[in-house]
């Protein structure tokens, strides 16, 4: 909320300066958004009067004005302005200083403009800081004195505090509530400003229904006929209100506005000729339509509550006025409206409908049920006293007796030091709550609190421990950093650290990336088409719509970019939750997923550019396996919609149950994605599933053999497609002990070879715990390898 | 005798032209052998008078000593030449860059988190995670905000209909901790968190850290001296300043708003704290009484402090990154900074 400084100045007599004021406020909570002057800081404009009007000879745009600015002469001033004779105008006389936005003051000299001399010029309000460019010449009032220096005429040396205070202190959205607040946290006194109640002159009422009674508890009306809604609305409210940022419109309009703004009730004016039999506070009808005061019809719904007429809604209660009834230039008679809505019961409703208004803001977090009244009274004074008129008797209807009881709240003392940690004195703290405005009675164990009406907030112990604390000093309070006792949860040593793989991968070269969880679905559908995506219901746009089923869509974007940034070498990978729905719900998991592209190793001036291909990721992935050592991995052939048929694997391992479980996939970018992404080098990923491997055996010592190993080698032809796991998964079956590790270490397909057959060298390692192996047990045991690889999948020895 | 002085001048001669190891063998062989020159003189001392053959043998034995001693220092040499050729020839220019797999890095997010977690650690808080798709309840109704709340507005929720969202603080695994875990707690949760927001100053995905103490005895005094011990060690400066302002969070009563000294100007006020010295960095306050109904501990034996943060703004002030849509574009260029 926006409030002139000098507004709150009435209310509350400060000594202190705009500075302590704003310091203050930040301190016991109410943080400000903008401290600033309400004109720049210009000198020299006074109030003038058109006494003439003339064409400029050699423009048809300026005219030549003679001013009055009570001076010995008058002045003349060149203009493009549009002016009439009579107007009442600010002018800038010659040496007055006109700051501009960038710092610079433009001084007004005394000088020609095509010929014709101008001793002046007159001013808007983007000229004085005072409003937006194209409203024209700032406006005046009528009976504005000539020759009165504008500044003081205006009580422009004045700031606006932009106030923004939490939701929970509906209080602090009025003049009086803010004034208040400071007579708290300033200890100065507050001054209600006083004016008198309008006599009951005219017999007329108009009947009033609730019939929502849950929505509306309070509601409060009166006809005043025989108002001039065509009079001027004062000056000094017009600033008030254009201080607040309220633009003014009418008098009643203005006069409704200002007393919301003073003491925090929104109110309502309707033509009066215009409603029909009597008030109706109703919820609306499915589908009722209501032209509302921005010109927009409204269709509403049956939880929103609309003051009506026995014809027709009205308006939407607590949020905005209908067009049809509302108070116009014709307006002759006046029906005025203040009511209490329940705020938990209005949440949201403005907001269903599009609608933010300062009316909903305030009835949305709660106005004080014992307001309406009162605020009826000074809007109907001022009107009165601005437009004329003639009120009528107030028809006040209640439909919750206890609307304006307030609980009390037993208090006890030993809570402030159980939640803050300090002791307050107990003088400390009936001062505070006394100049918050609650009532205390002492009782053994502290005091019964209760709190004033407008504090409706204030409802439990840790609510009066909140205002201790706050208006005491959140600074007084001392940190303590108290011995801690300890909580340990011990590092599981059979479990891999995310951190581990985080590191493993950045010592392989990988950067690693941070990408939106959601992405363009077109991505999602190319690398994951079989999946149900989990799609937003309000995205921030169609290319940010779809939650990740794969890590790779958001990563190949990234891929894409960089080598479109000249980095042709990149290596990423990123860690986070994937998202599928499946017939259990949506299943977020952790994956761990890279993609590596560009060369092996980075240039160097000896090494080969040799650019990195399957087994380089594979590498990798085998070194992220390697940590979690408990479960044996398998990699096989698959077809994966987004991986190269030739060059993916998926990665396999067997729970208990003998179960197979999917740990991740690997391979090269299939070629069509690769060229869809206009990606011009191949890509290689993998992804795995985080919590499926992290099992790590606790290292278990066995002895070490005294005895000598032996190390045979042997060249194995086989058929070309039998892959070599099938040769290690019967390497581990032979049943023979002795053969402690084998090593792969060339594949050879080529000349001496027959075709269609592949040579594959494994050196097989040999060693016995109880003796040094003999000659003749190695070609035992070769033979029985080789027996075994040739029964079942045809291997022979290289000759 | 004059043949064996010319013996000795002939190998004198030979030996300053062998070049080599082998050319040194074959004159050892030549005078020495068993064939050799030299040795052919001792044989014939046999054929000497009985009274010649002493002295005669003692200069034979001289000269074969001589050329032998001569071999050695030709032999010393020619190692030494065939060292200094070797060593010469191994030159190599150590001002070349060395040989490497270059190491990747963290993202600065990562980098911030683990420092902020490796904080918490020492101070005894342990690390939990949550869900990024929450429910209603845990994101917002058990955090004491119910429907239609003000500041639920200010939350900016991405919905996926059904009661489902994306989580817009990590505040629920605070919720899901208390439903699972009996005080005494210490814990925090960092992780990614949402809101349907874009531009200049934020993104739509952002990361925040959760943290939560909860025990017997815990008071605002303990909330400001964890938080302000924190901020010393995350600035590394004994002397840092935080600041606590009095706010409004459902969830927290009282609540608090954190400002941190501005790391930019040390206090004195710059164009990023908006010239007060002053940057705000956290909510923070006492676990309201009514959270702690809903996740079944009783706030008349328990009180606990709770604060949540953002960790992309932390990083952004540590690492002097002016743009936080840099963090999630991920250019090489600005991820190797971070190495």
């Amino acid at each position: 909320m926006k409030i002139s400084e000098k507004w709150l100045r009435e209310w509350v007599k400060l000594d202190a300066t705009t500075e302590e004021i704003e310091h203050q406020l930040i301190m016991s909570g109410t943080e400000l958004d903008g401290v600033d002057p309400v004109a720049s800081a210009f000198s020299n404009v006074v109030v003038g009067q058109i006494k003439s009007i003339e064409q400029h000879p050699d423009a048809d745009r300026l005219h030549v004005c003679q001013v009055d600015v009570a001076d010995d002469k008058l002045l003349q001033i060149v203009t493009n302005a549009s002016v009439k004779v009579d107007q009442k105008v600010p002018v800038a006389k010659i040496g007055a200083k006109l700051p501009e936005p960038d710092g610079k003051i433009f001084k007004i000299k005394k000088s020609k403009l095509r010929g014709v001399l101008s001793e002046g010029m007159f001013c808007g309000a983007e000229t004085l800081g005072m409003g937006e460019a194209g409203e024209g010449l700032l406006a005046l009032p009528s009976d504005a004195v000539l020759g009165a220096d504008l500044r003081e005429l205006l009580e422009l040396d004045d700031v606006v505090l932009d106030l923004d205070s939490t939701p929970n202190r509906a209080d602090l959205l009025s003049v009086i509530g803010v004034a208040r607040e400071l007579g708290v946290i300033m200890q100065a006194p507050v001054k209600e400003i006083a004016f008198e109640t309008v006599d009951i002159s005219i017999e007329d009422t108009f009947p009033v229904k609730i019939s929502a009674d849950d929505l509306c508890q309070r509601y409060a009306g009166r006809i005043i006929r025989d108002v001039n809604t065509q009079a001027e609305t004062p000056q000094w409210m017009v600033e008030k209100l254009r201080r607040s940022d309220i633009r003014s419109l009418s008098p009643v309009v203005d006069i409704t506005n200002y007393v919301m703004l003073e003491l925090g009730q929104p109110m309502h004016g309707f033509d009066f000729d215009k409603l029909e039999g009597s008030i109706e506070v109703r919820k609306a009808k499915e589908g009722e339509k209501l032209t509302l005061l921005d010109g927009k019809e409204a269709t509403l719904r049956t939880d929103t509550l609309v003051i009506a007429d026995e014809k027709k809604a009205l308006a939407l209660a607590g949020i905005m006025g209908g067009v049809d009834s509302a108070v116009s230039e014709t307006t002759r008679h006046i029906y005025l409206e203040s009511a209490y809505f329940v705020p938990e019961k209005i949440m949201g409703k403005a907001r269903s409908y599009g609608l933010h208004t300062d009316s909903s803001h305030r009835f949305e977090r709660g106005v004080s049920p014992d307001l309406q009244i009162k605020a009826m009274q000074r809007a109907t004074q001022l009107i009165i006293e601005l437009c004329g008129g003639k009120a009528g008797e107030i028809i006040d209807i209640s439909t919750n007796s206890k609307l304006q009881t307030r609980h009390t709240i037993a208090f006890e003392r030993r809570s402030i030091q159980r939640h803050l940690g300090i002791e307050v004195r107990d003088s400390r703290v009936e001062d505070i709550m006394t100049r918050l405005g609650c009532t205390l009675e002492s009782t053994p164990t502290g005091w019964d609190i209760t709190p004033p009406i407008f504090r409706f907030d204030l409802a439990t112990q840790e609510d009066i421990v909140e205002e201790i604390a706050r208006i005491y000093g959140y600074d007084k309070i001392p940190s303590r950093l108290r011995p801690l006792v300890p909580l340990i949860v011990p590092k599981q040593e059979t479990q891999v650290e995310e951190d581990t793989l985080h590191h493993l991968l950045v010592n392989r070269g990988y950067r690693e990336a941070i990408t939106y969880s959601f992405v363009p679905p077109e991505m999602e559908t190319m690398l994951n088409p079989s999946d149900q995506k989990i799609k937003l219901a309000n995205p921030i746009s169609e290319e940010l719509s779809t939650m990740r089923s794969t890590l790779w869509s958001g990563l190949l974007p990234v891929i894409e970019k960089n080598l479109k940034r000249q980095q042709n070498r990149v290596r990423l990978f990123e860690t986070g939750l994937s998202f599928i729905n499946t017939n259990d719900g949506m299943l977020q998991r952790k994956k761990m997923a890279g993609a590596i592209t560009g060369s092996l190793y980075p240039e160097s001036w000896d090494k080969s550019s040799k650019l990195v291909d399957f087994y380089d990721i594979k590498g990798d992935v085998e070194a992220l396996l390697a940590e979690s050592n408990a479960t044996h991995y398998y990699f096989t052939t698959v077809e994966h919609p987004a991986l190269h048929p030739g060059q993916s694997a998926e990665i396999i391992s067997y729970d208990e149950m003998g179960n197979k479980v999917v740990i991740g996939y690997l391979g090269a970018l299939h070629p069509s994605i690769e060229k869809k992404l206009g990606l011009n080098q191949t890509v290689f990923l993998f992804e795995l599933d985080i919590d499926r491997v992290r099992q790590k055996k606790l290292p278990n010592y066995s002895s070490l053999s005294p005895y000598p190993s032996i190390r045979r080698d042997i060249a194995l032809v086989i058929d070309e497609k039998i892959s070599f796991n099938e040769i290690a998964i019967l390497l581990e079956k032979t049943g023979i002990e002795q053969l402690i590790d084998y090593t792969l270490f060339d594949v050879y397909i080529g000349a001496g070879i027959a075709k269609g057959q592949k040579s594959l060298a494994l050196g097989l390692i040999f060693q016995d715990f109880s003796r040094t192996l003999e000659e003749q047990d190695i070609s035992c045991y070769i033979e029985t390898i080789m027996n075994v690889l040739k029964m079942k999948i045809g291997a022979s020895l290289r000759q | 005798m004059k043949q064996l002085s010319e013996l000795m001048d002939q190998a004198h001669k030979e030996l300053i032209v062998a070049s080599d190891l082998s050319a040194l063998d074959d004159i050892r062989v030549h005078y020495l052998g068993k064939k050799g020159l030299v040795t052919a003189q001792l044989k014939q001392l046999g054929k000497l008078p009985a009274g010649d053959r002493r002295a005669a043998g003692q200069e034979i034995n001289f000269v074969k000593q001589a050329i032998q001693k001569k071999i050695e220092e030709r032999k010393a040499d020619l190692q030494q030449q065939a060292l200094n050729l070797q060593l010469e020839k191994e030159k190599i220019d150590v001002t070349l860059p060395g040989r490497k797999m270059d190491t990747g890095s963290l993202h600065p997010v990562t980098r911030t988190t683990k420092r902020i977690e490796e904080i918490f650690k020492q101070l005894g808080f342990n690390v939990e995670e949550g869900p990024e798709i929450e429910d209603d309840y845990h994101n917002f109704t058990a955090l004491n905000i119910p429907e239609h709340h003000p500041s639920r507005a200010s939350h900016d929720t991405f919905y996926f209909g059904d009661g489902k969202l994306l989580r817009t603080h990590t505040s629920p695994v605070q919720i899901r901790t208390m439903e699972q875990k009996q005080p005494p707690l210490r814990i925090i949760a960092p992780g990614r968190v949402y809101r349907c927001d874009s531009d200049v100053t934020h993104s739509p995905m952002f990361h925040q850290v959760e943290g939560l103490m909860v025990d017997t005895d815990v008071t605002f005094a303990d909330l400001k001296g964890i938080l302000d011990a924190f901020f010393k060690a995350f600035f590394e400066d004994d002397h840092f300043k935080t600041r606590f302002r009095p706010h409004y969070f459902p969830f927290t009563e009282p609540s608090a708003e954190t400002d941190i000294q501005c790391v930019l100007c040390d206090g004195k006020g710059c164009k990023v704290c908006g010239h007060t010295g002053w940057i705000e960095v956290m909510g923070c306050g006492m676990v309201n009484p009514e959270v702690f109904r809903h996740v079944g501990i009783d706030p008349d034996k328990y009180t606990g402090f709770a604060f949540g943060f953002g960790i992309d703004r932390l990083a952004m002030l540590r690492y002097g990154i002016d743009d936080l849509r840099k963090l999630f574009d991920n250019d090489i260029r600005f991820l190797k900074q971070f190495a």
